[in-house]
């Protein structure tokens, strides 16, 4: 049995909801989850005023209704769950260090940025910016996992420094741009300058990515590594095509306008 | 009009005046400090605190057209430190860099009452005004970059003496400065033309006007004697941040003989050892000269471990600071007046450099012989931001606390320095020097850093705390001009402080050499470029020698 919340009053314009966070429900009563604050545009309100609250509050939370209006959503969180029945909207996940938080819809720009830990899934597509760093930040996921099982769009683990993305679908442009380490996996079509100013990390893609001119062949070879991670995907709910697992790929050296150590992998058939 | 007010049973540390710590009573009426004021005053009852002037910050940057830059160019300093809003005074953003509003209410928040920006161009003064007039609390001036206008080269180069110095008094008045800035002179024009190109010895003439750093000192020295300017120039040496560049700095001193001269955060400044080696500490051999020669006055410009902002006019250092960071920076180009460089920086413990600074600053400060002439400083924020004051202090009056950060640095950094064997811990009457007399004495401000009668009443009121650095984090009382800003730890109303220029004489007819190079040089007209009265808003203009004459 999970704290359920239910949308009683769509918001008229964004609601910073970072509130709803296992962290923040610790220890409270249903009562009191109600009137903990949220900004509504620029006045503070209660949660109560858009949500009711029901069930046991036991670390898993469980929000019913359209809430693609709230921001922050799982912001901070260390444990726990949060399941979303629909779509969600910006910001959510950003900077959790654990647990979990799945999506049914769609996930809005800024999908886990600056992560540190836990695990995203969203069964619809995600926005711009999933797993990256806010402007400015020289560091962006640094661990967990974000699996979106439909299509991204630009500038996916911008900056990003450990852990997974995998994305099912298509990716936009500026997939990996300035990564410092990590795993991206796209299984559709990429966008343009795949891997821009990457410094280590692999890009990998079922599909050849347009390369930069600064990135440069290296060889074409079967990575052992991949069977573990597509296995685990495949577990995931992701559809792959199984010839993939013992697929050759081709990988390519990049970004050499940076280091130079990162790689893109796209697969070339069996 | 303020009510008047009566501070009782307080400590007094007034160093201007010879009061160390005696119980003392101070009246204070229409913002001065008066001999008595009528019974009916309100009363502060100050048992068991500390009484000091308004600190003063003799070498900051907190205003203008490269601090909004460094703002703009670094939004993750700011994201994690909001500065919320309060019933009585506004919101901002901190970091190394905070926005106006911040910078004003953070200095009041650790007894800062005074502040002057150390480096502005004169195209930047309208803009650096609209700012002060957004920084509250705090009273405000500036130093006016004129150390590589190319105007002034040309006149040097020509031998024009008595033009140059109409020249420098009317840029003065145009600009609404408070005393001349020089920094790396002669290093921007060869470094605007040329990669990587700057002088590098204090007598290498440039390629450009074939003059000297030394040629532009000593003419610039000349003319703030003449002119009676309450600072004398504010120089920024020659090779800053450079191993070996200790001979550069006494070699400047020198030029100066007996005439005045203010060398800017002098730790940046005092390096042994070669060019393109790591550096070793001449600490001592500056603070020697020093302590020997009363025309010279210095702030230290102490490194704080932390996050920090190189800013300055001088572009090829921050270009220095850049191969090391290996992030983003900001080179700028003041047309015919100045450069500029941005990179944020971060000065860590662990690495040999970065303690060292932090070891030379230490040592000036506690081998300094006169604390009036060798104040205080982090060159806010390339040294540290203005906030780490109160950690600063407290490494100055407590030697265990010292020896114990000393045993959390670089060890081979602090082997190559005598730090550990300096056993002088400052007293509070020499906190009260080096952050508030001591300044005000060097910036020639009458009325500012003492508590005699007819001084501004700029008051901090501290709780009298073992832990120095707490103490000085958190005044109870902040009276600027006479409005307890702050009471019991909390801001009681807002203040706008003023700004602070001087007015020289020249000649008008020197307009009439200055106007034909506007016409060919500039990207503003003469007649748009001087700074009007409406931009100083509140303001105190700070008299010359030579209106006493």
């Amino acid at each position: 049995m999970a704290l359920i919340l239910k949308l009683h009053t769509q918001p008229d314009v964004p609601l910073e909801a970072d509130c709803i966070c296992p962290d923040k429900f610790a220890q409270l009563s249903l009562q009191q989850v109600e009137q903990l604050p949220v900004f509504h545009g620029n006045r503070q309100v209660a949660l109560g005023d858009f949500f009711h609250c029901s069930g046991d509050n036991d670390g898993h939370i469980q929000i019913e209704g359209d809430i693609s209006k709230l921001k922050h959503i799982g912001s901070m969180m260390s444990f726990g769950s949060i399941r979303i029945s629909g779509s969600v909207g910006v910001h959510t996940g950003a900077a959790m260090s654990g647990g979990e938080i799945i999506i049914e819809g769609d996930a809005d720009d800024w999908l886990g940025p600056e992560m540190l830990g836990g695990r995203i899934v969203v069964k619809g597509n995600a926005g711009h910016m999933v797993g990256s760093g806010y402007r400015g930040s020289t560091v962006g996921m640094q661990g967990g996992e974000i699996l979106v099982l439909g299509n991204v769009k630009n500038e996916t683990g911008h900056v990003m420094r450990r852990g997974l993305i995998a994305v099912n679908g298509n990716a936009g442009d500026f997939t990996g741009v300035n990564m410092l380490a990590g795993n991206i996996f796209v299984f559709g079509e990429m966008g343009i300058r795949t891997g821009a100013g990457m410094k280590r990390g692999s890009i990998v893609s079922q599909t050849e990515p347009q390369m930069l001119p600064t990135f440069s062949y290296a060889c074409r070879y079967r990575p052992v590594f991949l069977t573990h991670y597509l296995s685990y995907l495949v577990e995931s709910g992701f559809s792959i095509d199984p010839d993939m697992t013992r697929g050759e790929f081709e990988r390519w050296c990049g970004d050499s306008v940076e280091l130079n150590r990162g790689e893109i992998l796209f697969y070339t058939g069996k | 009009m303020t009510a008047s007010l009566r501070i009782i049973n307080g400590r007094v540390y007034d160093p201007a005046n010879g009061i160390d710590g005696e119980i003392k009573e101070l009246c204070i009426k229409d913002a001065k400090i008066v001999d008595s004021v009528d019974d009916d005053a309100s009363v502060i009852n100050a048992h068991g605190m500390v009484i000091m002037p308004g600190g003063i910050d003799i070498h900051c940057h907190i205003a203008g057209p490269k601090v909004n830059m460094a703002r703009k160019l670094q939004p993750e300093d700011k994201r994690h430190d909001p500065h919320p809003a309060t019933p009585f005074t506004r919101s901002g953003t901190g970091g190394s860099v905070p926005s106006t509003f911040a910078t004003g209410y953070r200095y009041a928040t650790l007894g800062y009452t005074t502040a002057f920006d150390a480096a502005v161009p004169p195209l930047a003064a309208r803009h650096v005004l609209e700012e002060f007039h957004d920084t509250p609390v705090i009273d405000k001036g500036y130093y006016v970059v004129l150390g590589n206008n190319v105007f002034m080269h040309q006149l040097i180069k020509e031998g024009r003496k008595e033009e140059l110095k109409h020249a420098i008094a009317w840029w003065l008045n145009a600009s609404k400065g408070y005393t001349p800035k020089i920094v790396n002179p002669g290093g921007d024009e060869p470094w605007k033309g040329k990669k990587n190109s700057n002088v590098h010895d204090i007598d290498e003439k440039d390629t450009v006007f074939e003059i000297s750093p030394r040629d532009i000192i000593d003419a610039f020295i000349d003319v703030a004697n003449e002119l009676g300017l309450p600072h004398p120039p504010h120089l920024h040496c020659n090779n800053l941040g450079h191993s070996g560049n200790f001979e550069t700095t006494i070699e400047t001193m020198k030029t100066a003989g007996d005439r005045r001269l203010h060398i800017a955060h002098i730790q940046f400044h005092s390096y042994a050892g070669k060019l393109g080696e790591n550096p070793l500490s001449a600490g001592r051999e500056i603070v020697e000269y020093v302590n020997a020669h009363p025309n010279i006055s210095t702030d230290v410009g102490q490194v704080m471990f932390g996050k920090s902002t190189v800013m300055t006019a001088d572009a090829p250092s921050a270009y220095l600071t850049r191969g090391y960071t290996h992030s983003k920076w900001i080179n700028a180009d003041t047309e015919n007046e100045s450069g500029c460089g941005i990179a944020p920086y971060t000065y860590q413990e662990h690495v040999y450099t970065n303690a060292l600074q932090w070891a030379i600053g230490l040592e000036i400060f506690l081998l300094s012989k006169d604390p009036w002439r060798i104040v205080f400083s982090t060159d806010s924020p390339n040294g540290a931001s203005f906030t780490s004051y109160p950690k600063l202090v407290k490494l100055l009056m407590d030697k265990s606390y010292r020896d114990e950060e000393i045993s959390r640095v670089n060890q081979r950094a602090m082997n190559k320095s005598i730090l550990r064997e300096i056993d002088r811990e400052y007293s509070l009457y020499e906190i009260a020097i080096i952050t508030r007399a001591g300044p005000a004495r060097c910036l020639g401000l009458k009325n500012k850093g003492h508590l005699g009668i007819g001084a501004d009443a700029d008051i901090t009121i501290y709780d009298d705390q073992e832990d120095k650095e707490l103490m000085f984090n958190a005044p109870r009382y902040v009276i600027k001009s006479g409005h307890a800003v702050i009471a019991d730890f909390e801001f009681t109303t807002d203040y706008y402080g003023k700004t602070l220029h001087i007015q020289p004489e020249f000649d008008q007819s020197i307009e009439d050499s200055i106007r034909p190079f506007f016409d060919d040089y500039y990207s503003v007209r003469f007649d748009n470029y001087a700074v009007t009265d409406y931009y100083l808003h509140d303001h105190e203009y700070i008299p010359t020698k030579q209106d006493a004459l």
